[in-house]
């Protein structure tokens, strides 16, 4: 730790490299073709494939391949103040950054002309929302035997003032003393290693930065273990 | 889609045995199971299953000007989402008209029976006043998300505790208080909708069961001196109902409510 | 046989030179990884995996069991859980038809037992002009992955004519997992469909045709 930061212990009692309690859980959407929740801290994502299914209009299909389509959406009630209904720029956005993350891992050659969607909600939220949208979706593909080359794992880094954390919650990503927070989404393939989502707001040192990638990725192997035993237990609710 | 050999068992199974295909009596309801507070953001929430039907749904407060036709009054908006989460038909997008539908009749309800005292969501006459937001999600369609999103809209409602209202800065803080809102719980009404498959009327239908009915009717009743009132009907789809057909839902009706319904709804009571 | 275990894409599977990758994995470098969830196999030195889940895969000449959405002028539609709909042509049927008169001889909703008889692209046709295909009339309709039919089925069919035995049914499998099923009596029909739905849950765990008695027992005693 930074000892010049003026975050020098986290709000809730973790250690800075620590992730919040997990919980993780496949098969929660009996009609869907894949389903899974996952929880850290108290922000939840569910989120349910559907297909691969033929895609409507017609004009829209790849003839060569299905494609792969993703909504994300924070429910009315899942932030203090309450999100109106609808679509909004940030959840255009990212909807986006999450399809690219997926479509590189999935292989839907075999099915031209269908869509694969990928419904995320989430119920509650206190920061991170995406990377849990994202984890929670690809055990979902998976669930729905969409060909895959690899799990991804994705993981909320930051930097609160000059110290590195990972996992931030709502309250860290509020902070505002010093040089206030950094937010680095990031996502990482099991078998590659390579990073399939980054984004990054705020201000962060090169050097820092090459430190956190390394941090996040340790924690996302942490997050993947929990993703295989939740994948090995459909039904069952994982802890970690 | 339902194949046009499942939909004929359907109907002779209840025609001839008076059973369905999942072995229930044609007035049974599946079991109903909730998980309160899946929200801490929320003033209230809940998620409500009826067998494997489940909806979302949750209560945020917000401050409006009142209503010129009702200046010492707050509101209520209700809200249903029906999104390819729950149903592989369920299209993304603006609410469609079933979802709107939908809302409306679970408003409906909960407005006629006199279940919330809007009076007492007034701030300041003709110029603030509390809305009760309640913003239902349908997680997964086996059926009957009619009666579920009434019952996670009730349930929501009981739960909720009022926000923090800070009166120098006419504005919500960020907290819930202990407060229960203003409800007449004795007023709260429960809703019923029974669908007519054949000759034969059935309630909490499962998907196929809803697809292939003629015609749906929504009743909601609350009770008064032991009496029971209606608060509100829809009648859904084509499909035409005859005297005697209303004469044999209501009756039926009374029996479900007694029989199947007192149990949940003290259940739901229960609950702030 | 080694021990089946289920296995998540992107996991090392085994690593060894001389594996050889089958069904749904790959090779890289000297591991042999999982291209999709399910259970993984590995027989003397080919290493495959049996998916649990996903859409059903056309394949030239499956026979399958599917249902009539839309009709147009040169034949009908068929739904058949894949990711896309096939195609029955008016020439595929064994019987010649009117322009006019194709919903007389299938109509919306209708169920057909089918052959395909090309897949290319997204575009899979069907033909009834075969023995044995044609119309399935009365019954009922269930659903079940098309990974886990082997398993319904039995070795030489041993699994299905117990079904058929216990629950004295007709029965017929598609090979898209659609199954037909047709009682004197409806309860019957109702049984046959539990014990499917039992075998699809339960098809791979060890002594299943023992499991499938006991669940059948199970259901006798609840009826009565």
């Amino acid at each position: 730790m930074n000892k010049e930061s003026s975050y020098k212990k986290r709000s809730d009692g973790r250690e800075f490299n620590e992730i919040r309690p997990i919980k993780a859980k496949v098969g929660i959407v009996p009609s869907a073709d894949g389903s899974a929740l996952f929880e850290t801290g108290k922000t939840r994502a569910i989120a349910v494939v559907r297909g691969p299914r033929t895609l409507h209009p017609q004009h829209m299909q790849d003839p060569l391949k299905g494609i792969l389509r993703v909504n994300y959406q924070m429910m009315a009630f899942s932030v203090w103040d309450r999100i109106k209904p609808g679509i909004s720029r940030r959840s255009l956005e990212i909807n986006k950054v999450i399809e690219w993350a997926l479509s590189e891992i999935v292989d839907l050659t075999e099915f031209p002309g269908s869509v694969v969607d990928v419904l995320i909600q989430i119920p509650q939220a206190d920061a991170g929302t995406r990377v849990a949208g994202l984890n929670a979706a690809v055990m979902a593909l998976a669930q729905a035997g969409v060909p895959m080359k690899e799990m991804l794992s994705a993981v909320a880094a930051g930097k609160i003032d000059k110290t590195l954390v990972i996992d931030v919650n709502k309250e860290e990503e509020d902070y505002e003393e010093g040089e206030g927070s950094t937010d680095i989404p990031l996502c990482f393939g099991s078998f590659s290693k390579k990073i399939y989502l980054l984004q990054l707001d705020g201000k962060i040192s090169i050097e820092n930065f090459k430190e956190i990638l390394k941090m996040g990725q340790k924690a996302s192997e942490k997050i993947y273990k929990i993703q295989v035993e939740a994948l090995k237990n459909p039904g069952k609710e994982v802890r970690g | 889609m339902t194949s046009l050999l499942d939909k004929k068992r359907i109907f002779e199974y209840l025609e001839k045995e008076g059973k369905r295909l999942d072995g229930r009596k044609p007035l049974d309801v599946r079991k109903i199971e909730f998980e309160e507070n899946i929200s801490e953001n929320a003033e209230g929430s809940v998620s409500v299953k009826i067998g494997e039907t489940e909806v979302y749904a949750g209560v945020k407060l917000s401050i409006n000007e009142p209503y010129p036709d009702s200046p010492d009054e707050g509101s209520m908006s209700v809200n249903v989402e029906l999104s390819p989460m729950a149903d592989e038909d369920f299209e993304l997008g603006p609410p469609k008209i079933d979802a709107i539908e939908m809302a409306r009749i679970v408003d409906r309800g909960i407005r006629e029976s006199k279940f919330i005292d809007f009076k007492k969501l007034c701030i300041k006459e003709g110029e603030k006043s509390f809305t009760i937001n309640i913003d239902i999600y349908a997680i997964n369609n086996e059926g009957n998300l009619l009666d579920a999103c009434s019952l996670a809209a009730l349930s929501a409602l009981c739960l909720a505790k009022m926000p923090k209202y800070n009166e120098k800065e006419e504005k919500i803080e960020k907290e819930i208080t202990n407060k229960p809102l203003p409800l007449r719980r004795e007023n709260m009404p429960i809703m019923v909708t029974f669908y007519k498959i054949g000759k034969k009327f059935i309630i909490d239908p499962k998907r196929d069961e809803e697809e292939i009915a003629d015609y749906r009717l929504s009743i909601a009743i609350s009770e008064e001196d032991e009496e029971i009132k209606i608060n509100a009907i829809q009648k859904g789809r084509e499909g035409s109902i005859s005297f005697e057909e209303i004469e044999e839902i209501l009756k039926k009706l009374e029996e479900i409510y007694r029989k199947q319904y007192l149990k949940i709804k003290e259940k739901i009571l229960s609950y702030g | 046989m080694e021990e089946r275990k289920i296995v998540v894409p992107g996991e090392i599977i085994v690593e060894g030179e001389s594996f050889l990758p089958g069904d749904f994995v790959r090779k890289e470098g000297n591991y042999i990884l999982a291209n999709k969830y399910g259970l993984a196999e590995i027989e003397g030195r080919l290493v495959k995996i049996i998916p649990l889940s996903g859409v059903y895969l056309p394949r030239k000449g499956n026979i399958i069991i599917g249902r009539v959405t839309s009709i147009n002028y040169r034949g009908w539609l068929i739904d058949f859980d894949g990711h896309y709909n096939g195609f029955l042509s008016l020439n595929e049927v064994p019987k010649f038809i009117n322009k006019g008169e194709l919903r007389d001889y299938l109509d919306y909703g209708e169920v057909v037992y089918a052959k395909i008889i090309e897949v290319e692209g997204s575009s899979t046709e069907l033909s009834l002009k075969f023995k044995g295909l044609g119309k399935l009339e009365g019954g009922q309709l269930i659903s079940i992955n098309s990974f886990k039919v082997p398993r319904l089925i039995g070795k030489e069919g041993s699994m299905i004519s117990l079904i058929k035995e216990l629950t004295k049914t007709k029965i017929i499998v598609g090979q898209n997992g659609v199954v037909w099923v047709k009682g004197e009596k409806i309860e019957d029909e109702i049984k046959a469909k539990k014990i499917i739905k039992f075998i699809e849950e339960n098809s791979f765990v060890s002594g299943l045709t023992d499991n499938v008695k006991k669940f059948a027992e199970k259901l006798e005693e609840e009826n009565e």
